[in-house]
């Protein structure tokens, strides 16, 4: 953990009341339930975030972005004092629900605000669903979130897997490419994000020569490696991120196919991992919504303040949690920072504009970003800015009734 | 088999009448977790079924647990609740139906081969829905609904009202005890039990003991798609990790810290194991190391479990009713 | 499909079988002569790759990490023999799962402890570091048939060490009856403590490796072991015979499983070991 998620006010959800087994814990919550309390002067903010596990890093720069941004603005949001509730969601599907739980029955949170696993995230969709609860998404990208399962109180601050890939269709037949394959690991985003890809380079005439899916998280490539040099195609599309970008990097580098058939992916192929990459993702293309380079002075300035607040570089991840906060200052200033007014705070949040380090982005009626997606080039071991591959893109937002 | 038949009884009424309790006074995360806990009883009694009734040592139960689920979650329509009338009926016959096909093949078998063999299908099914696209893959499934209890069209209970689903946790938990026994006591159950003894003298003795070891991993199956199905109910939400060798390893763990020798041993062995996760799990990020340490540590020092902790205090007696 | 990709394909078969073989021979052992079912069997795997991982980072040498490494795993090996497993020889096979299950938990956390949850790569040693140039799109990593001559060679001095010597003579007698073997004046605790360490050395011998192949991360251990039980389930406990002609056999299907049934390639191994122990309940070389 960083000394700045340290100092943050916040702690781990305990529940002593369990202790002492039933009858402790119903004796210690009738001491509360009958009383309907005043609105408190905190307003209590949830943090189901990876704080362990393979993800670990994605959740602390997420985590000390948003609080960046909140305390640019004095520390408050809507004049209260905040208080933030810590969950470890381990990015572990299967205690999404019971983690959720925790924070929005057991702790009662005002807001939530998760998470960077999308199987997590569906399961955090379903109780908010339930709950009511407003949830702020700075990461996963499920296209469900704000697609089938959109909602009033539903809002994501960062993409949807459909959305940066997408504009590589064009790229890469721009390019002269005909025949591709592609490859990500077999899960939801994996499929979206290919999804996303296949859309744009079908419709543009495009073909797909095949489709390699292998489990999450396998990173035992060689076998479809092999496979892609038999097959010959003009390029290869891929979706991976952290450890699996890695290795599959460096195995296409010394399977020899990188000088032969171009390797392209979503820019989470090359977010944070270039340096374990090296050398062997030189020159990739990648789109995305964001790079470090950005020509902006927002983007110059919050580079600046969040190494001098965590020592840390910004990435992605947290220029997502930096306008998670944005659009927390900016929605509860609307309301005065009363929660309890649901409908004019999901108002104030649908209609904000959020000047981002990656550009300025408003929300889509599924309340997911309308943002600008770039393409991006490996120089020497960092990415760097090549143009607009897509201005103003909105995620196709399938089965969402929000009007 | 309980050495002290009387005391564990009237120890469980009091129990239950406590456990009904809860609701009244309790808030809604705490009746959650006991409608959690309830669910990993009932799983934890259909592995004890197996484990302490035919002294059969499946390290891959929870494929049955992760079968319910996924059949409810599978089945269910997706714009409303299925009705509990056939949904149940079906997740249960489906998962028996699975556990007759595995069981076929793995009740052949004894001793290490059990154990393996239980643990490769329990994997075997956890790659076939993490893998299939019709499943969810890795990220699973979602309940839109939960079941709906109807009686002549109007609606007898909602289980989105926690209390209620509470309450139907704690009738198919009892439910589930008063099976298990009622099978026990049969001539059925006691023929298992004499496999457990001695084997090769009921084979003797007339029995097909390959038929009555895999009527016993069926009927443990389908107790534990009720658990399955209690689960998706409860969460709405179902991923491959409940069909993982951990989920098995753990609910084992239940059923041995609890006792084998005792009937509510996996019961009190599910309590037991949950309360603790969750009280060391809010003190320490690494309560696995804790829950480690616990294991091995009961392992060594109390060969019979948690629940022998209850009967040490009258051992003569105890023992004087065993002869 | 042409002959090359087949022959490529087979090839990345056997490599994945050879290093199967490598850990599940240690498994197999340990069932046959000391009945005890380890399921912490592949934390040996996961502590082997940590070590590499740990040893190569501060020698900057793969070689000199495996040179300090195995004699630890050995030593551990022993330790845990010591104080553990020799306690569960006359216990049931359920409170060796209990206990064995314990272990793991305690010996992921405390990787967890020293190393965290990132996944860690361990650099391919300079002298491997090329590819063997075969078609105009397809070069062959040098490292990965440096792997396979290494298990090979593992395979070779196994072989003379259990066929040729008097050790091996007991080992093989063991797995066959431990009761006889100790009527026979053998030290069977001695025999049992140096099977069990040779196991684990050479599961963090396999683990150490294969960690610039797989990369390091949590959980690794776990992955490995249920495919070694399904090795030893197929080739029958005991038999190293069986041990490496079903971990041949379950990397093949793993590897043209991923290729051919893309949609079912992890469920192909254990179709095959579901097909095969319906003909051979014991096993291709167990007893029955």
């Amino acid at each position: 953990m960083s000394p700045t998620t340290r100092s943050l006010m916040s702690r781990p959800v305990s529940r002593r009341a369990v202790l002492g087994g039933a009858a402790a814990a119903a004796a210690a919550s009738t001491l509360n339930a009958p009383f309907v309390l005043a609105q408190p002067a905190r307003l209590k903010v949830g943090l189901m975030l990876p704080y362990s596990g393979t993800f670990a890093a994605l959740g602390n720069n997420i985590t000390d972005a948003m609080t960046l941004a909140i305390n640019e603005k004095g520390g408050k949001l809507g004049g209260r004092e905040v208080q933030y509730v810590r969950v470890d969601d381990e990015s572990e599907p299967s205690k999404g629900a019971q983690n959720t739980n925790k924070l929005v029955v057991g702790e009662k949170v005002d807001i939530l605000v998760g998470t960077v696993h999308s199987g997590v995230a569906m399961a955090m969709v379903q109780v908010v669903r339930e709950e009511g609860t407003t949830l702020l998404i700075p990461n996963a990208g499920a296209g469900a979130a704000t697609g089938a399962l959109c909602a009033a109180n539903i809002f994501r601050t960062s993409f949807s897997n459909w959305q940066p890939s997408f504009p590589m269709a064009k790229v890469m037949y721009d390019l002269g490419h005909r025949n591709v394959v592609t490859m990500t690991w077999k899960y939801a985003a994996g499929d979206e994000a290919i999804g996303g890809f296949k859309d744009g380079f079908t419709a543009l005439g495009g073909k797909i020569v095949k489709d390699i899916a292998v489990p999450f998280p396998d990173v035992e490539f060689q076998a479809h490696l092999t496979e892609i040099a038999s097959l010959k195609p003009d390029a290869v599309f891929v979706f991976f991120a952290g450890g699996g970008a890695v290795k599959f990097v460096k195995d296409y580098d010394a399977a020899g196919l990188r000088k032969t058939i171009p390797l392209y992916g979503s820019g989470f192929l090359t977010d944070g991992v270039l340096k374990a990459q090296g050398p062997a993702a030189e020159g990739l293309l990648t789109t995305l919504h964001y790079v470090e380079d950005l020509p902006n002075p927002v983007n110059r300035k919050f580079s600046a303040d969040f190494k001098k607040a965590t020592t840390r570089d910004v990435d992605v991840y947290a220029v997502q949690g930096y306008d998670t906060g944005q659009l927390l200052v900016q929605a509860l200033d609307a309301v005065k920072g009363d929660v309890r007014a649901k409908s004019a705070l999901h108002a104030a949040m649908r209609n904000a504009k959020i000047i981002s380090p990656r550009g300025e982005w408003t929300f889509s009626k599924a309340q997911n970003p309308v943002q600008d997606i770039y393409l991006r080039k490996v120089v020497n071991g960092e990415n760097k800015y090549q143009s607009v591959a897509h201005k103003g893109l909105a995620d196709p937002a399938t089965g969402c009734k929000l009007a | 088999m309980d050495r002290n038949p009387r005391l564990l009884t009237i120890l469980a009424v009091v129990a239950v009448l406590a456990l009904a309790l809860v609701p009244l006074f309790a808030e809604r995360y705490t009746i959650q977790l006991f409608t959690k806990i309830m669910t990993m009883a009932i799983f934890a009694m259909s592995l004890g079924l197996l484990v302490s009734g035919v002294g059969l040592v499946s390290l891959g139960h929870a494929a049955f647990f992760g079968l319910g689920a996924y059949v409810l979650a599978l089945t269910s329509p997706a714009n409303e609740g299925a009705s509990l009338w056939w949904a149940l009926p079906l997740v249960v016959l489906v998962t028996a139906a699975v556990a007759a096909a595995i069981g076929a093949l793995v009740v052949r078998t004894s001793g290490i081969y059990f154990i393996m063999l239980t643990l490769a299908f329990g994997q075997m099914l956890f790659y076939l829905f993490h893998d299939a696209k019709f499943a969810g893959g890795s990220d699973g499934r979602y309940l839109n609904f939960r079941p709906t209890v109807e009686l002549l069209g109007s609606e007898l209970l909602s289980l989105n009202d926690r209390p209620t689903l509470f309450y139907v946790a704690l009738v198919f938990m009892v439910a589930t005890y008063g099976i298990i026994s009622m099978i026990l006591n049969a001539p059925f159950g006691r023929a298992i039990v004499g496999i457990r003894v001695n084997e090769p003298r009921m084979k003797a003795l007339g029995y097909n003991t390959y038929a009555y070891k895999l009527a016993a991993f069926v009927i443990a199956g389908g107790l534990c798609a009720v658990a399955g199905f209690l689960y998706a109910t409860q969460y709405r939400a179902v991923n491959p990790a409940l069909f993982s060798w951990r989920e098995s390893g753990l609910v084992l763990m239940m059923v041995i810290l609890g006792g084998l020798r005792s009937r509510l041993g996996p019961a009190i062995g599910a309590f037991g194991l949950v309360l603790f996760e969750e009280t060391v799990q809010a003190l320490t990020d690494h309560w696995l190391l804790a829950t480690g340490v616990f294991v091995i540590v009961v392992v060594l020092l109390l060969p019979d479990g948690l629940a022998s902790l209850f009967q040490r205090k009258q051992p003569t007696a105890a023992e004087a009713d065993d002869g | 499909m042409d002959p090359l990709f087949v022959s490529l394909q087979i090839l990345n078969g056997i490599q994945y079988g050879l290093l199967l073989f490598l850990i599940a021979s240690g498994l197999t052992l340990v069932f046959g002569i000391l009945q005890v079912i380890n399921l912490a069997h592949g934390s040996f795997y996961m502590i082997g790759a940590y070590l590499a991982f740990w040893l190569t980072s501060r020698t900057g040498s793969l070689g000199t990490a495996i040179l300090v490494g195995l004699p630890l795993a050995l030593l551990l090996g022993l330790a845990v023999e010591r104080l553990m497993i020799r306690l569960l020889y006359a216990r049931d096979h359920l409170t060796q799962v209990l206990l064995t299950y314990g272990l793991i938990l305690v010996f992921n956390e405390a990787q967890r402890l020293l190393f965290g949850n990132d996944v860690h790569g361990v650099p391919v040693p300079e002298i491997f570091n090329a590819s063997i140039r075969l078609t105009d799109t397809l070069s062959y990593p040098v490292y990965r048939l440096v792997v396979s001559a290494v298990c090979l060679a593992l395979v070779f001095a196994m072989y003379l060490v259990i066929q040729k010597t008097r050790l091996g003579m007991h080992i093989r007698a063991g797995a066959v009856d431990r009761e006889t073997v100790q009527l026979l004046g053998i030290n069977i605790k001695a025999l049992s403590m140096f099977v069990f360490a040779a196991g684990a050395g050479l599961a963090a011998l396999a683990g150490m490796i294969a960690a610039p192949l797989s990369s390091v991360y949590p959980g690794i251990g776990e992955h490995i072991l249920i495919i070694c039980f399904v090795v030893v389930v197929i080739g029958g406990i005991g038999s190293i015979k069986g041990a490496f002609i079903a971990a041949i056999l379950v990397g093949l299907a793993d590897t043209f499983g991923k290729v051919l049934i893309p949609e079912f390639a992890s469920v192909a191994v254990y179709a095959v070991m579901a097909l095969i122990l319906l003909w051979r309940p014991q096993g291709l070389f167990g007893r029955a």
